[in-house]
């Protein structure tokens, strides 16, 4: 499961930056991600792995990379499906 | 408060016997009377755009505009045979404006009641009155700061498109590529109309969805513990105009950001975290604290993620205290942050006032 998040992330990034970045790449460090492809980001996770990113998840740690991104993901995902009517 | 849809923001000429006297492909000839050319400056002025709908050769009409001296104050011309109501609309769709915002002129019966059987919201004007446009309410919109430019901004903002579309390499390398430079100044009395128009119209990036009137506005100026602060963008391809605002009450101990609210024009651009990356190393070096005023809207959910990004949260701080709390609010909340030197940003240069002691 996390190997499938973080290859699908990965896709996406260097498809949508060009450049493909590794897992553990500090990715506002290394300017692939701007402020609106961070909105764009945010937007994409929800879509495409459908769970809510709001409040305090929203901060900027939980996107600094893949893996990061993709551990969010799966809290997130096993949080909601213990959770009623979700 | 309405958003005045009266207002026509785009005009779209017919050419033949309606912008020039005569036929093109039939007369070879053409006039530009200088009532019309004087009218088409006029609205230019205003920051009423203008585009061309008509059926002709399109580099054989272009060349004439050109020689007629008025080719610039196009944008988007249609040129071709296509009905005119697709024209119409391929302009409407490409400035991301509303049908109600266009207005059309025409001297045939036929082309207007096309335009308007498909697009009943576009306002058709006959040839016969277009010396009398210039007079009516809906091409008399409140003139800002930015209207005489409107035209070259978005001239600059179709460059700016194709640029982008032809550059492969990441986001951040094309930003830098476009040489932008943010200037933030502390506003004057000439600038509140711009800063109140973009209080009303932000509202994808406008963290309170507060509108804050003229008077309001005149009032903070005369405050010292106030600072409103107005933000421009320029770049190689030419000028973004006001792209944003920020409203500062100074405490001694923290800053309270009562308003931020940037163009949606400019977000793609990274405006509003550079903003934000400014402000909190102004505070740093004044040894104080952030705290942003926010109410979550249906619509500024990039302003959440912008704050959230720049470090901000919604844990309280002693420094709280002293700001305003309760019963006027309505809803607003804090986002709270202890500011701490932040690199200079890497797409643009800001040039700023020097904010506290």
């Amino acid at each position: 499961m996390t190997e499938t998040v973080e290859k699908e992330l990965t896709a996406y990034l260097a498809e949508r930056t060009g450049c493909e970045p590794a897992a553990d790449q500090d990715l506002f460090a290394s300017g692939v991600i701007s402020s609106m492809f961070a909105l764009q980001l945010v937007v994409h996770l929800e879509d495409e792995y459908d769970v809510e990113i709001i409040g305090p998840d929203l901060a900027r740690e939980n996107f600094s990379s893949v893996r990061a991104m993709s551990a969010m993901v799966q809290r997130l995902r096993a949080d909601g499906a213990g959770g009623p009517g979700v | 408060m309405s958003d005045a849809p009266a207002v026509v923001k785009c005009l779209v000429w017919d050419l033949d016997n309606t912008l020039w006297q005569g036929t093109l492909l039939e007369d070879g000839e053409v006039v530009l009377p200088p009532e019309i050319h004087r009218l088409i400056v006029e609205l230019d002025d205003r920051g009423i755009l203008q585009s061309v709908a008509s059926k002709n050769d399109h580099d054989h009409a272009w060349q004439r505009l050109t020689a007629l001296g008025v080719a610039d104050y196009f944008v988007l011309p249609q040129i071709g045979w296509h009905a005119k109501s697709q024209s119409v609309k391929e302009i409407a769709d490409q400035l991301n404006f509303a049908l109600s915002a266009i207005a059309f002129i025409d001297d045939q019966p036929a082309e207007r009641a096309e335009v308007a059987y498909h697009h009943p919201e576009v306002r058709c004007y006959d040839a016969a009155e277009v010396l009398a446009l210039a007079g009516r309410p809906e091409f008399s919109p409140a003139v800002t700061s930015d209207a005489r430019r409107r035209r070259e901004m978005y001239q600059a903002g179709f460059r700016r498109t194709a640029e982008r579309e032809s550059f492969s390499g990441p986001d951040e390398e094309f930003l830098r590529s476009l040489e932008l430079v943010m200037e933030i100044k502390r506003a004057d009395e000439n600038d509140l109309t711009r800063v109140e128009e973009l209080t009303l119209r932000t509202s994808q990036m406008n963290a309170t969805g507060v509108h804050y009137s003229d008077a309001d506005l005149r009032a903070l100026l005369a405050d010292p513990a106030h600072e409103v602060l107005t933000v421009t963008l320029t770049d190689r391809l030419g000028p973004h105009g006001a792209v944003g605002v920020l409203l500062l009450n100074c405490h001694e101990r923290v800053w309270h950001l009562k308003l931020l609210a940037t163009s949606c024009r400019v977000v793609s651009f990274g405006a509003g975290s550079v903003l934000l990356n400014w402000l909190i190393d102004a505070a740093a070096r004044a040894g104080v604290h952030v705290a942003a005023d926010f109410r979550q809207t249906d619509r500024n959910r990039m302003m959440e993620i912008a704050y959230r990004f720049a470090g901000f949260t919604g844990d309280t701080c002693d420094c709280l205290a002293v700001l305003p709390a309760g019963g006027d609010r309505a809803g607003i909340e804090f986002r709270h942050l202890v500011a701490e030197a932040r690199p200079a940003p890497t797409t643009m240069r800001v040039i700023a006032p020097r904010l506290g002691r």
